[in-house]
């Protein structure tokens, strides 16, 4: 009775951290984790909105002209790209919770690749809006009336555009070391969590560019 | 608690009413509404959004507690907008 | 080893299992991170509190003849960013919180006992950031940023400040994070909501706060660092920014960071006059109700630090409402508090004297906040020292007596021993007086219109800041004492049993110091929080548990001795 007895951590049902115990507590704990987690980053990113909110109240034309100087296209084909991964990785989900592993490492890989390509787009855009001189800073130009509350939305552009592109780079490391570990068979339809977690980081990067994507580039397409 | 597993197929639907919805909005766009391109931009964001919590993100087969911890995190971003607009929409009263 | 001979002192603890520095920087125990949090926030209160020493060592004269204006504002600025983010934030959350919550749930551990972990090193690499900015030539925007001067004008190390703010952010966050999910998923079996102690609702509250408001000060203070690095600009007036969006969102996340404060210490004052009454709390669902109450509301004030900033009179409005609906949760508080004492049995020992100290002074800081709430009011006492006394009220004479007196009220717990009674009331009397002698003269001069931040002065005000910088000296007399007397009795104190107190709660159904995974059987609740009558005869059972605990030991240690088995390890 004095001796601490450990856990079979192999037996089904069984937690495989200590804490918990046992298997469902652990999952439970593991997803309102991320979900709690979730609500610190849409708080995060919550700054950056209520700031454009604020901003683009204020200079409503403003903002709809430097809008225009977006490429609609690559804005709505890297929406497209992102929406597709988020199909990609409910996937990869769904293959760790049915042990079908091709389907879960197929899926991991596809929403990594998605994740790439998405931000090779960004970067180009980037790039583009770099050429054109619409990056904050000394060399900044725009025509005026406009000049100085355009750089304000080009501003508030890259901040939220840029941490939304931390967050997917982050993601796609996520993914990697899912993957690492998937081929080492670490996952079965018992212990998939980690899977699901980062399954549900990845949807909601994706849910912050669905909102990026008008509020960024769509504004004044309606003046064009 | 026995998990709901979501067949492939209810994610290929989703999948294609969010492309739509992507289509749409940027359609939509193009037309001159006024203030209300705003609105109707803004709504469709959050019908796509609800698309991914719901199903991609399992909301709708999680438990409750769940929706109550990502609700609260929207009406929390709520306050702050809400609240903060409220300054600047009424400075110019008298 | 002998086990048999030894008699009942050596048992396995969360102390003694394991030695050496990598058992306690590589720990994943909470009880042990608590410790470590407690040496951390230790030497940054230290810190925060000698730049204070050098603050009212300058106001002894009006004029500004100890130290030049431009290192006054540093000597504020840095007390108050150090005490505010560095010590008052973490205190009792990371120190108590970390220790007790599993224990007072029936948890072994915290749900994330890694990112636990992982929450002190980020602490102390935020802190680290700070003392790097200290030593560099300190801060000097005030604990508040405000742009422009932060952003534009001000050459100091800004934007360090910033980053250790943002980083010391992140940690508690996580702490926040980790409670919420410790209190939802890892209660024992029978340990209903309603049956959970008032310390876990405050803590519960406090972690809410933590998770919705702390990524909005991390993402403001980044912009800062962003105008001041890369000309960012977002609140900028030349392109089209406002300044006031920054107070904003600041005061967006610091007023709840407030109630991040005081919570935990309400919630310490629920158990140590539950404990030293021997009563129930008056009203337990109220007060319960209470904490979340104040945790909602407090994210819906914020606009009243922005009364005289530029902010439309009719926000000022709304916001100074909803400032006196805030303060209706923490009356309830008190008078609940107040009802437990009612045909009660009064025990004032040591932690006792820091809840009714609490209680007393918590009230006065709170009804000054009405004052300040008052739109009209705030006009002529914003900016002076009345502000600075009602806040000083509520963190020092509140949140700091709540952090001390759980100090003292689990130190026999966490420890194992108990700290001589005499010392104990002595310095818990010497910080009542130090910090009244200080802080109620701050109140007249703020009044009498002395502004705050201010290193000079007219000499009509000398009498009374002198009497305030002769109660500091005093305050800080009894917070050395302390110090002194809680080390000795590491060595030297009388051995504590399971419950010295005698109190419920389910830390004290184990020994003192508890075993490394919390208790020997995952308990099995089935009586209300502060529930006597459920546990009749409390202390006697207990001393017989301890001797019924320790006996199995003693025999389990014979056992391993006769079949010459390793002692099993320590589940990590």
């Amino acid at each position: 009775m004095a001796e601490t007895v450990v856990a079979d951590r192999h037996a089904p049902g069984a937690a495989r951290a200590h804490q918990f115990d046992n298997a469902e507590q652990q999952r439970d704990a593991a997803t309102m984790g991320m979900w709690v987690f979730l609500v610190t980053e849409i708080m995060f990113f919550g700054g950056l909105f209520a700031s454009y909110v604020v901003y683009r109240a204020l200079y409503p034309m403003a903002f709809a002209v430097a809008s225009q100087a977006l490429d609609v296209v690559l804005g709505t084909l890297n929406t497209v790209v992102l929406l597709v991964s988020s199909f990609t990785m409910a996937v990869a989900v769904f293959g760790s919770k049915t042990g079908r592993r091709r389907l879960m490492l197929g899926g991991l890989a596809l929403t990594i690749a998605l994740g790439l390509v998405f931000l090779a787009i960004k970067f180009y855009e980037y790039y583009q809006k770099y050429a054109e001189r619409h990056v904050p800073g000394p060399s900044f130009a725009f025509p005026a009336p406009y000049t100085e509350q355009a750089k304000m939305y080009f501003t508030l552009y890259f901040a939220m555009t840029g941490l939304h592109a931390v967050h997917m780079i982050v993601g796609c490391g996520l993914l990697t070391v899912l993957i690492v570990m998937a081929r080492r068979g670490r996952f079965t339809p018992d212990y998939n969590s980690p899977v699901e977690i980062s399954g549900l980081y990845w949807h909601f990067v994706d849910i912050i560019w669905i909102f990026l994507y008008p509020l960024l580039y769509l504004i004044g397409r309606h003046l064009e | 608690m026995p998990e709901h597993i979501v067949p492939i197929k209810t994610y290929t639907i989703v999948l294609v009413a969010l492309l739509v919805l992507t289509a749409t909005t940027c359609a939509v766009s193009f037309i001159d509404m006024g203030k209300i391109n705003a609105v109707v931009a803004v709504a469709i964001a959050f019908a796509k959004a609800s698309l991914v919590a719901l199903i991609f993100m399992h909301l709708r087969y999680s438990r409750r507690l769940m929706l109550v911890v990502a609700a609260a995190g929207l009406f929390w971003l709520g306050i702050l907008i809400a609240l903060t607009m409220g300054d600047y929409l009424t400075r110019g009263w008298q | 080893m002998n086990a048999a001979a030894t008699e009942v002192e050596t048992y396995e603890d969360y102390l003694n299992n394991d030695y050496g520095w990598r058992s306690w920087l590589f720990t994943t125990d909470h009880k042990r991170i608590g410790l470590l949090y407690l040496v951390s926030i230790t030497l940054f209160f230290f810190l925060g509190g000698f730049f204070a020493l050098l603050i009212r060592l300058d106001l002894m004269t009006p004029p500004g003849d100890l130290i030049s204006s431009e290192t006054y504002n540093k000597m504020f600025s840095m007390h108050g960013i150090i005490m505010v983010f560095f010590f008052l934030i973490p205190s009792i959350p990371t120190v108590l919180g970390n220790f007790f919550v599993p224990m007072m749930v029936g948890a072994r551990d915290v749900a994330f006992p890694r990112l636990n972990l992982l929450s002190w090193y980020l602490f102390n690499i935020g802190g680290l950031c700070m003392l790097y900015a200290v030593v560099n030539g300190g801060v000097d925007t005030g604990w508040t940023f405000y742009p422009p001067y932060s952003s534009n004008f001000s050459n100091t190390n800004v934007a360090m400040a910033v980053t250790a703010i943002f980083i010391a952010g992140f940690s508690s966050i996580l702490t926040g994070l980790n409670f919420v999910i410790t209190i939802h998923a890892m209660r024992a079996a029978g340990m209903t909501w309603f049956r959970l102690p008032l310390f876990i609702w405050s803590i519960y509250a406090t972690s809410l706060i933590q998770v919705l408001g702390t990524p909005i000060l991390a993402i403001t203070l980044a912009l800062v660092a962003g105008e001041r690095l890369l000309h960012l600009g977002v609140f900028d007036p030349a392109y089209g920014g406002d300044p006031i969006l920054f107070q904003h969102l600041f005061w967006f996340y610091s007023h709840p960071a407030v109630y991040i404060m005081v919570l935990p210490a309400m919630g310490v004052t629920s158990e140590l006059v539950a404990t030293f009454t021997r009563k129930e709390i008056y009203g337990y669902r109220f007060v319960a109700a209470a904490s979340v109450a104040i945790a909602v509301f407090g994210f819906l004030v914020w606009g009243h630090h922005l009364f005289t900033s530029g902010q439309s009179i009719f926000a000022g409005m709304i916001f100074s409402l909803l400032s006196y609906a805030v303060a209706i949760p923490s009356a309830v508080k008190v008078f609940n508090w107040t009802a437990t004492l009612y045909k009660s049995s009064v025990s004032l020992q040591t932690p006792m004297l820091y809840a009714f100290g609490f209680i007393g002074l918590f009230t006065i800081g709170g009804l000054t906040g009405l004052f300040v709430a008052a739109m009209g009011v705030d006009i002529h006492v914003t900016d002076t020292y009345f502000v600075i006394a009602h806040f000083h009220y509520i963190m020092v004479g509140g949140a700091v007596m709540g952090y001390l007196g759980g100090i003292h009220y689990w130190w026999p717990k966490i420890s194992g021993r108990l700290y001589p009674e005499i010392w104990g009331k002595l310095a818990a009397l010497i910080v009542f007086v130090g910090f009244n002698l200080t802080f109620f003269p701050q109140f007249l001069l703020g009044y009498l219109g002395m502004p705050r931040r201010y290193h000079a002065y007219p000499d009509e005000f000398q009498v009374l800041n002198v009497m305030s910088s002769a109660g500091a000296s005093i305050l800080g007399v009894g917070y050395i004492l302390p110090m002194i007397y809680l080390a000795w009795s590491m060595r030297y104190g009388e051995k504590a049993g399971a419950n010295p107190w005698p109190a419920t709660g389910l830390e004290w159904h184990t020994p003192s110091p508890p075993p490394p995974e919390n208790f020997l059987e995952p308990p099995v609740v089935t009586w209300g929080a502060y529930d006597l009558s459920a546990q009749p005869d409390l202390a006697n059972r207990l001393k017989d548990e301890d001797r019924v605990y320790k006996a199995a030991l003693r025999a389990g240690a014979r056992k391993r001795e006769e079949l010459e088995v390793e002692p099993p390890a320590t589940g990590a």
